[in-house]
């Protein structure tokens, strides 16, 4: 296991050899201080703990800024412990950048999905609707019975309704990264990322 | 600039002539047949250019045996291994998409003359 945190830059896209082209995310993962590690002997596990994006001091709460300083770290906006990462002979306070992945690896990504609000069960769950023509006027975007009548006398649970949709953490498994810039900390990764830009990211790989 | 999109900007050419809807262009298209590559050439009319940056694509009509053909390019697409300026055209329409309706001598553009 080895991971980072980031933010989602954007999509673009990148053509190969071959003049094909790909749909690709940028990424901008790093500089990721360590904050801690964690042993079997002192917490029972192996981990590593980064944290992400320069904050005020002067934002952070007393307790937080204790565990940087006792890291030695400046004050960050995001934590994210990863289990089973190696901390690969680093020290509490230094740092790890993009280059910890290389050009063709497989990697997850996690994101928080955007927002959507209370939707409907055509947009939450693909239904279908209703027709549009035959007289049905009122029940273009409705879902239909929702069950049988005296028996069972109740709706079953699960049953697929209207609900809050999105700003839920979403991971995307196995994206190929294009390409690894370790000065600018951009790493490139084929196909689409959950979240709006900007939003915090999680790249890991088991 | 999209901060995403400046970080494909090194895929950008920089050797694309000015042409426009109406202009005619011969475009030398590198071909990747098993494993020998060779250039075929495709010339017809350009009838939309869209997009910007790495996004930015063009289509481009022609006439093959009667039929009409039209292919869209990605400007930046390294597939293009040149784009010539054959003929410049006057037009009064951003899309000539138009011509897809007219045959022979009504599909034709008038040349741009600077007099």
């Amino acid at each position: 296991m080895k991971g980072l945190i980031g933010q989602k830059m954007g999509m673009t896209q990148v053509w190969d050899n071959a003049g094909k082209i790909y749909p690709v995310t940028v990424l901008e993962v790093g500089p990721c201080v360590i904050t801690q590690i964690k042993t079997l002997e002192t917490d029972g596990y192996n981990s590593v703990q980064l944290s992400f994006k320069d904050k005020k001091p002067s934002r952070v709460n007393k307790p937080a800024m204790g565990h940087f300083n006792k890291a030695g770290a400046p004050a960050k906006y995001i934590t994210k412990e990863f289990r089973e990462m190696s901390p690969l002979d680093k020290k509490m306070g230094e740092n790890f950048d993009a280059s910890l992945f290389k050009p063709g690896e497989m990697v997850n990504v996690t994101g928080t999905s955007k927002g959507k609000g209370n939707a409907g069960v055509m947009k939450a769950h693909n239904f279908k609707g209703g027709s549009s023509s035959h007289g049905k006027s009122d029940q273009l975007r409705k879902g239909g019975s929702i069950g049988a009548s005296s028996d069972p006398s109740r709706v079953f649970p699960g049953t697929k309704m209207a609900k809050r949709l999105g700003g839920t953490k979403s991971t995307v498994r196995n994206l190929t990264i294009v390409s690894v810039d370790a000065e600018k900390n951009i790493i490139m990764v084929k196909g689409a990322v959950a979240g709006p830009r900007n939003g915090f990211i999680y790249v890991t790989k088991s | 600039m999209d901060r995403a999109h400046a970080e494909a900007a090194d895929q950008l050419k920089t050797n694309i002539p000015d042409f426009k809807p109406g202009d005619t262009v011969a475009l030398n298209v590198r071909v990747i047949e098993g494993e020998k590559e060779r250039i075929q050439r495709y010339e017809g009319n350009v009838i939309s250019r869209k997009g910007k940056g790495v996004n930015a694509s063009f289509t481009v009509r022609k006439i093959s045996n009667g039929i009409g053909v039209e292919r869209i390019f990605p400007l930046h697409s390294p597939v293009l291994d040149e784009i010539i300026v054959v003929r410049r055209g006057k037009v009064r329409r951003a899309k000539l998409y138009y011509l897809r309706k007219l045959r022979g001598k009504k599909a034709r553009i008038k040349e741009f003359r600077r007099d």
